[in-house]
């Protein structure tokens, strides 16, 4: 296939209806301050744990509202909790509770239990 | 005169199932010591600690010497209570020695001595112990109708709010209330029938007996007498009051040297039944008279603990800025408790009750936090360099670059060797994972911060925030001495390696709580900022400083409520109209610079703007810094 010069690329489409938003729900619910986030980056850009991983909670925020919370699972793990995210949002999202919540839910949801 | 009666039961029942219960209780808690502690436990029994724990307990659980201090008349009530208490049963039975026919009686004929020996004679002697009974009596009564008055309007003893209890609570709060009131109608009742008693219960008696039968109505009386100390002393286990006798356990326990540590075990189970719940540590929460959160104080956190409840919301919900252990008159280490609880995620309590709460068992030891590793892909950079002194800002202060470029001018007028560890942003210190509980993941940027520190071969490391640095010290095995910058420009002054100019601006200093509370670093700062500045010191200072409310410690906590507390903060910092609000942490300094009217500067950023020329230079470091010194002549 390699060698015929074309591939098939997987799907962009968000599905809203296969994709499981219960993560963000689970959030949204227990630190509203989640919904203000408007997507701006300064979390990321500043971010401790992204100057040495992939890590960045901008990306996190819109995977996990889309449903799409493969990705967020596994990166959540890099954080480092030092709170300079707080600092710099300028809507006021209390960051560090969304990745504590990001966890405990994900840590629910592994063990199947109600979120 | 008779020896016995049958209203006397529910006290003897009350007496022996508590002293029973008690000795029970505390062997159960000793065998459940480390063999560490149970050691120092025994030799603090046999040693100077003795001496000095009953010392500690006359002058704290009886007199209520610090409450006194801070609270005259809250300190009246609690020590009239007790240590009124206390007389009265000590000189109750010596009474009952020297006048009953025989000696060494049981309990109950101290108790309800006059029931049983009514008239001690006539004799100047005989009067002098109705004046004293009487005297006490009083003393207690009057503590008594304080505390009753303290339930509805707390200013009364000065504080501001008062504990919330439970039923079972105010159930046993009744019973104790009826105990001297009781007595003091049952003898006057017996008295009155005599003619006889003192000044208290003799008036009272005659009064009575002018318009009453008192003979036939002192008898249920001395049975509401004996009833009520009966139920206080059943149901003392598993109410606030078992903070009577476990105190006096705990005293002796922290005088041997045992401490809290970082598990739930006898000492932190101790600590939370020797809280007696006075609320005192309520008044002095921020949470509290800012935000008006008033269920997360640790007088609520040790009673749902001993309650089995959940309380994981508790342990979260608190800026861990330890201003509730500093005013606590028992002295719980309520940080150390609600850190305990952090780590523990499941929220399942540590330690369970049984059979209404008068036993309580361990439970298995719950998982840490989450049950994966943590993957920081932190590889070991090869660009480490040898330095003789380490900077390490920390992350919040890569968001206040002022105090870094401060630091970056002292470091070269000092002309030390420094490396600067995070310049290019390194690892966090691990300190806010460990405030959240999660130890397993701090470990590993701790472990990966100590090897490039040792590779370093430095001496020292100064560090720029207070949190950085209480992790540097508490939980890092390294061989460098930690500074936090404050001690560090301190010693520069000292040895007089920086020269520095005074200003004419007046400054008022914020303690920040982790350099002050917990890394206790009072002083330094001070000595500073006099050589610089006019210092004014604020209402709140030192052990008494307030939060700014940015702690990294709550992550609960709604951002508006945290400004709220900074706001707060601010306004009685600038009551005393000072030119700069001078701190020496860089999440102090954020959090403040967002409220404040008045500017809020770090202690490096004022030492920096002060110093005078370039003085005193150490020899060897001036072609190093040659280059900087001409840049900084040029400007």
């Amino acid at each position: 296939m390699g060698r015929f010069g074309y591939t098939l690329s997987k799907p962009r489409v968000i599905d809203y209806d296969a994709n499981n938003r219960c993560i963000a729900e689970f959030i949204a619910a227990h630190e509203p301050t989640f919904n203000l986030c408007i997507e701006c980056g300064g979390c990321a850009a500043t971010c401790t744990a992204g100057n040495f991983t992939s890590f960045s909670l901008r990306e996190m925020n819109i995977l996990l509202k889309r449903g799409e919370n493969s990705a967020p699972h596994e990166k959540i793990r890099r954080c480092m909790m030092c709170g300079k995210c707080i600092l710099v949002c300028p809507r006021g999202v209390n960051t560090r509770n969304v990745i504590a919540l990001a966890r405990e839910a994900f840590m629910k949801f592994d063990r199947n239990e109600r979120l | 005169m008779k020896d016995f009666d049958i209203f006397v039961i529910p006290f003897n029942v009350g007496l022996y199932f508590i002293l029973i219960y008690c000795v029970v209780r505390f062997i159960v808690w000793f065998r459940q010591l480390s063999r560490a502690d149970k050691l120092r436990l025994q030799r603090g029994f046999f040693g100077r600690a003795f001496g000095q724990s009953l010392k500690e307990i006359f002058l704290e659980s009886l007199l209520h010497r610090k409450i006194m201090k801070s609270k005259p008349v809250l300190g009246y009530m609690h020590m009239s209570l007790a240590f009124g208490w206390f007389l009265l049963i000590l000189f109750g039975t010596i009474e009952a020695d020297i006048f009953s026919e025989k000696h060494l009686n049981p309990p109950y004929k101290a108790i309800f001595f006059k029931f049983f020996n009514p008239s001690h004679g006539e004799s100047g002697f005989a009067q002098f112990w109705y004046f004293l009974m009487d005297l006490i009596l009083a003393f207690i009564l009057s503590g008594l109708l304080l505390a009753i008055i303290k339930r509805f309007i707390p200013s009364v003893v000065g504080m501001k709010k008062t504990t919330k209890h439970r039923l079972i609570d105010r159930i046993a709060l009744t019973a104790l209330w009826l105990i001297f009131p009781s007595r003091l109608i049952a003898e006057s009742l017996t008295c009155g029938a005599g003619g006889l008693g003192g000044f208290l219960t003799g008036t009272a008696g005659s009064f009575l007996a002018s318009f009453m039968p008192v003979e036939n109505l002192a008898y249920p009386f001395w049975w509401l007498y004996s009833l009520s100390l009966g139920v206080f002393f059943v149901l003392l286990p598993i109410t606030r009051y078992m903070h009577i006798p476990t105190e006096l356990f705990l005293i002796f326990m922290r005088n041997s040297g045992i401490t809290t540590g970082d598990k739930a075990g006898t000492f932190s189970e101790v600590e939370i039944h020797s809280c007696s719940s006075c609320g005192i540590c309520i008044d002095a929460c921020q949470m509290n008279f800012v935000t008006g959160i008033r269920n997360i104080q640790p007088v609520y956190l040790n009673r749902a603990l001993r309650r089995d409840e959940n309380v994981t919301e508790i342990a979260e919900n608190c800026l861990m800025c330890g201003r509730c252990e500093q005013v606590c008159p028992v002295g719980i280490e309520t940080t150390a408790i609600r850190m305990i609880q952090r780590r523990n995620i499941s929220g399942e309590p540590l330690i369970k009750n049984k059979w209404f709460g008068y036993l309580r068992y361990r439970s298995i030891q719950p998982r840490d936090k989450d049950n994966y590793e943590p993957s920081y892909a932190l590889e070991m950079k090869e660009d480490f360099k040898r330095a003789n002194v380490i900077y390490f800002a920390g992350c919040m202060t890569h968001l206040t670059p002022a105090i870094k470029e401060a630091m970056k001018k002292i470091f070269n007028i000092a002309g030390d060797k420094i490396w600067f560890m995070d310049e290019e942003g390194g690892a966090c210190c691990g300190r806010p994972l460990m405030l959240e509980g999660r130890d397993r993941e701090a470990r590993e940027l701790i472990n990966y911060n100590s090897e490039l520190i040792r590779k370093s071969g430095a001496k020292t490391l100064v560090t720029s925030c207070p949190i950085c640095y209480n992790v540097f010290r508490e939980s890092y095995y390294i061989d460098a001495e930690i500074l936090h910058h404050t001690e560090y420009i301190k010693r520069l002054i000292d040895d007089r390696s920086i020269r520095l100019n005074f200003s004419d601006k007046k400054v008022v200093y914020h303690d920040p709580c982790e350099l002050g509370r917990v890394g206790k670093i009072y002083d330094e700062p001070r000595d500073i900022l006099t050589w610089v500045a006019e210092l004014i010191e604020p209402i709140e200072r030192k052990e008494k400083a307030l939060c700014c409310g940015g702690s990294l410690a709550n992550i609960k906590l709604d951002p508006k409520k945290k400004s709220a507390i900074a706001f707060d903060t601010i306004k009685r910092l600038s009551s005393v109209n000072p030119d700069y609000i001078v701190t020496s942490c860089p999440l102090c300094k954020k959090t403040f610079a967002q409220v404040s009217d008045i500017k809020v500067v770090d202690i490096a950023e004022i030492v920096a703007e002060e110093i005078a020329g370039l003085q005193r230079r150490k020899p060897s470091t001036v072609s190093l810094n040659l280059k900087e010194m001409v840049r900084q002549l040029l400007d």
